[in-house]
């Protein structure tokens, strides 16, 4: 039973389950398109000011389309005792989290970076300031999901985690937003933003790290 | 003996469920956990698969503690729970490849036993679309996958049909002719033919 072999099975298993219930994925991108849209209409015909605000505004919707799906993240496999064999068995659990986060992160985190060109166009953004985006949202969504599926292992046997896992994840994600958002920032007045790149790549590495052992620690707890 | 606890004690929302229980489970043996609704039963079964730990008591594999031999003991048993552990947007083929995956099991004809399990023809239908039973019949598959020598089944019957349970008991009984052990918990009279079904009763207490 080696780590390598639990993530191939459950990767393969979590990629069929995208393919099958396309809301998972489907439903978490038109809200970030949403909320991206109506912001230009709501705000009104200014498009200074909307290129001042739209590095925040894209930043705040992506954060808030992947907590979308987090609380699911681990719920089902809970509910249907998937879980408690794996635990039984003494499955490793970290390439069964890693897994499912690298899965999480291709329905919730991938749709985003591919469609976040498009939007930043809606809320007028220079081609350099565009390029940080995608870029941040590339170090950044990996953040996100590693974050929510730890909140998600937490709060699994809650009965309403919803709102706890939010304020368990929420503060852990204000240091990506200010880092991101101010590497878009940079990028837009034509500076270089290389400084925060590199500190959420750091973070990014922290995460990958230590998550899918603390994830490990918090399913056996919640299936005990 | 494969398996023994000594003086479990379990307590629930300030209710003891049971306290000084021993038990002993023989390899080619069937021990049945009898009792009310409530008494005790599946909590016992988390504890003796190494899910919970109980609240005083020791468990035993092979007469090592299971602080020291739990992996030992973790490849050596199929816990299949109340809950079937199945996946309901995957096929039955797709579970059981998953489980073979995770659980490090030979690769075997999986075709032929949904067919013998009486799931041919249901092999790649995503398994909510199949009955209680049926979906039983998929989770029990992993016991002719597994190579496990205890196993502990929580109300295995449990939405069965008569052919099923036939199936199943048969291949309990195979299995302990093999030198494996049962330890299961069923409402119904538990006859495993060719073998004595010892049984253990869990008194309901307030």
């Amino acid at each position: 039973m080696s780590h390598a072999n639990v993530f191939r099975a459950t990767f393969q298993r979590e990629l069929k389950l995208l393919a099958r219930q396309k809301a998972d994925w489907v439903n978490p991108l038109l809200f970030f398109i949403i909320i991206l849209t109506l912001f230009p209409l709501g705000v009104g015909a200014k498009p200074n000011l909307l290129r001042e605000i739209a590095p925040g505004v894209i930043w705040i919707a992506a954060l808030l389309s992947v907590l979308l799906g987090a609380e699911r993240q681990f719920r089902q496999d809970y509910r249907d005792g998937v879980l408690e064999q794996l635990v039984a068995a003494r499955s490793p659990l970290v390439g069964y989290s890693l897994a499912k986060i690298a899965a999480g992160w291709l329905g919730s985190g991938l749709p985003l970076i591919l469609v976040s060109p498009l939007l930043a166009l809606f809320l007028g953004l220079s081609t350099e300031a565009l390029t940080a985006v995608v870029l941040t949202l590339l170090l950044g969504t990996p953040l996100l999901s590693l974050l929510s599926a730890l909140g998600a292992a937490l709060t699994l046997s809650a009965d309403k985690g919803g709102i706890l896992l939010t304020l368990i994840i929420l503060p852990l994600y204000i240091p990506l937003l200010i880092f991101a958002s101010a590497a878009v920032e940079q990028a837009s007045f034509g500076l270089n933003y290389q400084a925060q790149l590199a500190v959420l790549a750091a973070m990014l590495c922290v995460a990958l790290a230590l998550v899918p052992l603390a994830v490990q620690k918090a399913l056996k707890l919640n299936v005990g | 003996m494969l398996l023994s606890a000594r003086q479990l004690s379990c307590i629930r929302q300030d209710r003891v469920l049971f306290e000084q229980l021993d038990l002993q489970l023989h390899a080619g043996e069937v021990l049945q956990i009898a009792g009310k609704n409530g008494a005790g039963k599946s909590s016992l079964l988390r504890i003796l698969a190494g899910l919970v730990d109980p609240e005083d008591g020791e468990i035993c594999y092979q007469q090592q503690p299971l602080s020291h031999s739990a992996d030992d003991y973790a490849d050596n048993l199929c816990f299949i729970g109340h809950l079937a552990g199945v996946q309901p947007q995957l096929t039955a083929l797709e579970n059981l490849a998953f489980w073979r995956a995770c659980f490090a099991l030979a690769p075997a004809d999986d075709w032929a036993l949904l067919a013998q399990l009486g799931l041919a023809g249901l092999e790649d239908i995503p398994c909510q679309q199949l009955s209680a039973g049926q979906q039983r019949r998929v989770s029990l598959a992993r016991l002719w996958l597994t190579t496990a020598q205890i196993w502990i089944l929580d109300e295995p019957f449990t939405a069965l049909d008569q052919g099923a349970i036939a199936a199943l008991t048969r291949r309990i009984a195979a299995h302990c002719e093999a030198g494996g052990a049962v330890l299961l918990t069923s409402h119904q009279p538990v006859e495993v033919p060719g073998h004595v079904v010892r049984q253990l009763t869990l008194e309901y207490r307030w």
